[in-house]
């Protein structure tokens, strides 16, 4: 799995309120949701990303409220992947859950705004520039979860199988 | 080597003798949990995978607490799907109109909680049940829907962190101000991954409210769940509530923990949390020149009796400040009527304040208390992120109930002794 985008900074503590604020919870479509996310933060995100894009953050990305909208109003972006500090525990699980990578590395500090990025996945390396980063290896369950199309493909596959 | 209460209850519904953190396991739940935001993805997911049913239709709780009474035609359909697919699977734990209460006030009231167990919730703030000696967890809409079609869900076993309280409490010092306190002192991802429990002798004196207080607001330091030890409070709350048995697990002395903080509570006065994280606590003292827009008493960290016994004391008599809103949510109908014989709701009303009905509302900018450009609220509730109650430009302050109806009656940010 290897991605090349353009880095969009945010910083410590970027909280699910601010990711999809609650008065869009009304809706599950991935495009209404993208359409508003980030807003609070920069009402212009949604127009200013393109596909293939990664969010960079500071530490804990995604705390606050279990919505799972928070993921799916990134991916419904085209954004594959967010790279943090760290990551909140109810967005982690949910974000593997949906296809929507994660991965932790402190870059923050280290890259500009825009620069762009290669990443490789499963070798759990960043490139911006001449600079190189190592990511925390993400659990090879999480990596089959994604590669499986997501929990609830691995959970259909398991009822077809009358597991 | 002995376990921590969670690991205990973690290894018991993994079928294990012993687990430690880090291990993943497979845990049978108890119960899951959805409310009217989270249950319509969850029911969608649930049915693109092709399940035909819910694992045991017993096991399942909807509660239409967020938007409701529906706030709009969107949140009213989302309302009414859930019900119709609840009676398709025969689930009749779904909570709305009149019987419709917080959820994480709502199931402990009606017993569906007991010590000992597992339960998960597509609500972040499911993590209130610890206060019970169960291990309870908040999680995403694809978790849930896997909960729900199998009856069990993958976890890591997390580290504990022991938060040994001692002391004596102060006056009007609650359950509110010592978890305000624990955040402000470890920050919002001072618990990350962890479980973080409460104990020593301190809590012991605590009531069962302020311990629902303490462990709701686990998750505000980044923590997987809270936990109680369970005592005579634990049970005296539970025994005429249970149809069923239930399993008390408690840590063993040589448990291993991550770190242990030890807490004088007689150093704890009031506190609160300014604007935009949980974490950024100061005393009520340096705050005096905040003046409010709004403040709402209720939600599903403080909108139980003995938060509107202390509000109800300190309005008594007197009148909300010109020019500001003060809302008071009481959790369940059942905490509303408690109220109303109490004569604490006739209190507010004279006071100038608006009673709602018991619902998430206010606290994440649903409905019932939105705050416009440049104002500011201060709430009971458990968050104050950027927007949370409203405009982007908003500002939302964290107390406990003592502090916020002071502050409803001064106009700014105060301490009950100035009203009283």
């Amino acid at each position: 799995m290897k991605f090349r985008g353009r880095a969009f900074k945010f910083g410590d503590n970027i909280d699910t309120d601010v990711i999809i604020p609650a008065r869009y919870l009304t809706h599950t479509d991935p495009k209404v949701l993208a359409s508003h996310c980030m807003e609070p933060l920069d009402s212009e995100f949604s127009k200013k990303v393109r596909p293939g894009d990664i969010i960079v953050a500071g530490s804990n990305f995604g705390c606050g409220s279990s919505r799972e909208h928070a993921a799916i109003a990134i991916l419904g972006l085209g954004i594959p992947l967010v790279i943090a500090k760290s990551f909140a525990r109810i967005f982690y699980r949910n974000a593997f859950n949906k296809g929507l990578i994660l991965l932790e590395s402190d870059i923050y500090e280290h890259v500009k705004d825009g620069v762009e990025i290669e990443v490789d996945v499963r070798e759990g390396l960043i490139k911006a520039g001449e600079k190189e980063f190592r990511a925390k290896p993400i659990p090879h369950f999480m990596i089959e979860l994604v590669e499986s199309g997501g929990l609830l493909n691995y959970l259909k596959k398991k009822l077809e199988l009358g597991g | 080597m002995g376990m921590t209460i969670t690991e205990k209850i973690l290894a018991y519904h993994s079928g294990k003798e012993y687990v430690e953190p880090g291990e993943i396991v497979e845990v049978k739940i108890d119960l899951a949990l959805a409310n009217d935001i989270t249950a319509p993805l969850s029911i969608e997911e649930f049915e693109k995978t092709g399940a035909k049913r819910v694992f045991d239709p017993q096991k399942i709780v909807f509660v239409l607490d967020h938007f409701t009474p529906s706030k709009d035609v969107q949140s009213a359909e989302n309302c009414k799907r859930i019900k119709d697919f609840a009676k398709r699977m025969g689930i009749k734990h779904v909570y709305d109109g009149g019987v419709c209460g917080i959820e994480h006030a709502l199931l402990p009231e009606l017993g569906l909680v007991m010590p000992g167990d597992v339960v998960i919730g597509a609500d972040s703030h499911t993590c209130t049940y610890g206060a019970l000696g169960a291990f309870a967890t908040g999680v995403g809409s694809s978790d849930l829907t896997f909960g729900m079609a199998t009856g069990y869900l993958w976890f890591k076993v997390p580290e504990s962190i022991k938060f040994l309280c001692y002391g004596k409490w102060n006056k009007w010092v609650s359950g509110k101000d010592l978890i305000l306190h624990i955040i402000g002192m470890i920050g919002v991802d001072g618990a990350l991954y962890s479980a973080m429990e409460f104990t020593g002798e301190a809590i012991y004196d605590l009531s069962i409210d302020s311990r629902f207080t303490v462990a709701n607001m686990s998750v505000e330091a980044g923590a997987k769940n809270g936990i109680f030890p369970v005592d005579e409070v634990t049970l005296h709350y539970v025994k005429d509530k249970t149809v069923r048995g239930f399993k008390i697990f408690g840590s063993d002395p040589d448990a291993k923990y991550r770190e242990v903080i030890e807490i004088d509570v007689g150093k704890i006065g009031l506190k609160v949390a300014c604007p935009h994280l949980p974490s950024n606590v100061k005393d009520v003292e340096e705050l005096r020149g905040v003046t409010l827009d709004q403040v709402v008493i209720g939600s599903c960290t403080n909108g139980r009796i003995e938060d509107l016994k202390i509000a109800a004391e300190i309005m008594k008599g007197k009148k909300v400040a010109e020019g500001l809103r003060c809302i008071i949510i009481p959790a369940t109908p059942k905490i509303y009527l408690e109220a109303l014989k109490r004569g604490y709701i006739q209190i507010f009303l004279e006071a100038g304040c608006v009673i709602s009905p018991p619902t998430c509302g206010p606290c994440l900018g649903g409905h019932m208390g939105v705050l416009a450009k440049n104002e500011k609220a201060l709430a009971t509730t458990n968050r104050n992120f950027i927007g949370r109650m409203g405009h982007p430009e908003s500002e939302v302050y964290l107390s406990g109930p003592a502090v916020a109806s002071a502050s409803a009656i001064m106009g700014r940010i105060a301490h009950p002794e100035e009203v009283l």
